[in-house]
C-alpha cells in the first residue's frame, strides 16, 4: 500500500449554506484523496459559518478579516495562523478574497505557503464587467452586457437590448426583471448588497450548463466536469445536478485555456440557447464550485489535482469521466454547544 | 434512422442522454419499440411484430408509432438522418 502523503491544506468558504461556499465540497474531496493525508484548516470570516462546527472535516478553524480590511491584515492573519499550523497550501474560494490572495502569492511563499491561482491579468480579464470584451478578444459567444452606476440609466441603454433582462451584481447575486421599474428594484436591491457597478445583460432563454476544470497555466487543460442543473433554487444555485459529455462544452473549455493560459481552477456557466442551440458564456469563476464533489463522483478529483499543482508535482491531463452520475444536496441539522460559538466568537479559533 | 449509441435506456423504460443530461421515462411498448429501432428493424418488421403481440389496429399503430418517433426525434434520442 502507498503511503499517503502529509499535508496541512488551509480552506475558505466554509458557509454550507443555501448559497454554499464550496469550501466544504472541497474539503470532502482532498479526504477522499489517497495521495495525500491531509489536516485541514478552516479560515472563515462569520462565526456561525457551518463548515466551523464539522469537526470530522476541518481539525481547526481560525477566523479571518474580511477583504475589505485590506491585504496587510489578511496576510498578519494568515501569518499568525501559519505560526501554529504549518500551512502548505490554501485554496481561496470566495471571488472578492482572490484579488488579496493573488496579490499575496509571492509573500505566501516566502512563508511555505502554496497557491495555484490564476494571474492577476486573467482574473481582471474575465470580470463580469469586462466580458464583451473577453468574448470578442478570444472569439467566445457571449450575451451582450452593459454596465451601469446608477437606475436611470436603465433608460440610455442601447435599443438593441430587450426586456427581460438579467440583472447582475459586479461577484455575486442575479435577478430578471421584465421591465424598467422591477430592473430599477433589482438593481437597487444588488447595489446594496454588493455595491457598483451592476450589469445588465441580455437574459437567453436555454438550459443552463456548467463545467469546472483546471488549467496548467500554459495553455493545458488538466482535467474539466460538464453538468447540467437539474434543479434550481430560488437563488439560481444547482441543488442537483448530471455529469454529461457534450463535445460543444468540452471544445469551448478547451478553446478557452489554451487561449488565455488559465491557471487554475474555474468554472464557465453556459447557457444553450433554446431556439438556436447555440452555446453563450454568461460567466467565469476563477475558483472551485460549490459542486465540486461530483468531479470525484465521476472519477476526476479536481481539487486532489489542484494540490498535486500546488506542491509542484506534474499532473497528467485526464479528460475522460462517468457520465450519469448525479449529486443531490441536502440539508442537515447539526447540534452545537454554545461554548463552540462562544470560542469562535471571541478567540478567532475553534 | 438510428437510436444514438450514446443513449442509455433501461428496462424499466428509463432513458438517459449523457449528452445534454435530459432523461425520460417511457411505457414498456416505447422500450419494446426503441429495442427494435435499436436493432435497427424496419417499420413494417416493427408493425408486424407489435400487432402480432398486441390488439391495435393497424392506422391506430401507425398514428401512434409516428407520434412516438417524433418525440424521439425532438428529444434527440434518434439520430437525424443528414
Amino acid at each position: 500500500m502507498n503511503k499517503r502523503k502529509s499535508i496541512t491544506v488551509a480552506v475558505t468558504g466554509l458557509n454550507a449554506i443555501d448559497n454554499p461556499g464550496p469550501g466544504i465540497p472541497v474539503i470532502r474531496c482532498i479526504k477522499e484523496s489517497e495521495i495525500f493525508n491531509s489536516k485541514i484548516i478552516g479560515l472563515a470570516y462569520e462565526s456561525l459559518e457551518p463548515g466551523i462546527f464539522m469537526h470530522d472535516l476541518i481539525d481547526k478553524t481560525y477566523q479571518i478579516p474580511y477583504p475589505s480590511a485590506g491585504m496587510e491584515v489578511l496576510f498578519e492573519r494568515i501569518k499568525h495562523v501559519n505560526s501554529i499550523e504549518k500551512i502548505d497550501v490554501i485554496i481561496p474560494n470566495f471571488d472578492a478574497e482572490l484579488y488579496s490572495f493573488i496579490k499575496l502569492k509571492d509573500r505566501l511563499e516566502e512563508i511555505g505557503i502554496k497557491t495555484f491561482l490564476p494571474t492577476i491579468e486573467q482574473f481582471e480579464e474575465r470580470h463580469k464587467v469586462n466580458l464583451n470584451s473577453f468574448g470578442d478578444k478570444y472569439g467566445i459567444k457571449v450575451p451582450a452586457s452593459h454596465t451601469i452606476n446608477s437606475p436611470n440609466e436603465f433608460y440610455k441603454l442601447p435599443s438593441n437590448i430587450n426586456f427581460p433582462i438579467a440583472v447582475k451584481g459586479k461577484y455575486y447575486d442575479a435577478s430578471i426583471a421584465s421591465n424598467i421599474e422591477q430592473a430599477q428594484q433589482h438593481f437597487n436591491k444588488i447595489a446594496n448588497k454588493w455595491g457598483l457597478p451592476i450589469i445588465i445583460q441580455e437574459f437567453i432563454d436555454g438550459q443552463e450548463l456548467n463545467v469546472t476544470g483546471l488549467g496548467d497555466g500554459n495553455g493545458e487543460l488538466i482535467s474539466y466536469v460538464s453538468m447540467r442543473k437539474q434543479y434550481i433554487t430560488d437563488k439560481g444555485k444547482a441543488w442537483a445536478g448530471v455529469s454529461i459529455e457534450d463535445d460543444n462544452l468540452k471544445n469551448i473549455t478547451q478553446n478557452f485555456i489554451n487561449k488565455t493560459k488559465w491557471r487554475g481552477a474555474f468554472e464557465l456557466e453556459i447557457i444553450k440557447k433554446k431556439d438556436t442551440n447555440d452555446y453563450y458564456l454568461l460567466e467565469i469563476n476563477p475558483r472551485i464550485p460549490a459542486w465540486i464533489y461530483l468531479s470525484f463522483g465521476v472519477g476526476n478529483n479536481i481539487p486532489e489535482m489542484l494540490l498535486k499543482l500546488c506542491i509542484g508535482e506534474k499532473v497528467s491531463p485526464s479528460l475522460h469521466y462517468k457520465t450519469g452520475k448525479m449529486f443531490v444536496r441536502y440539508s442537515y441539522d447539526m447540534i452545537v454547544d454554545i461554548e463552540e460559538l462562544e470560542q469562535i466568537s471571541t478567540l478567532g479559533e475553534l | 434512422m438510428k437510436i444514438k449509441n450514446s443513449i442509455a435506456i433501461s428496462n424499466t423504460g428509463f432513458i438517459f442522454n449523457p449528452v445534454s443530461g435530459e432523461s425520460f421515462t417511457t411505457n414498456q411498448m416505447g422500450v419494446e419499440i426503441i429495442n427494435m429501432l435499436k436493432a435497427e428493424m424496419a417499420y413494417e418488421s416493427i408493425k408486424d411484430h407489435i400487432m402480432d403481440k398486441y390488439e391495435v389496429e393497424s392506422t391506430a399503430f401507425e398514428k401512434d408509432y409516428y407520434d412516438f418517433v417524433s418525440l424521439l426525434k425532438a428529444y434527440l434520442v434518434i439520430e437525424l438522418d443528414k
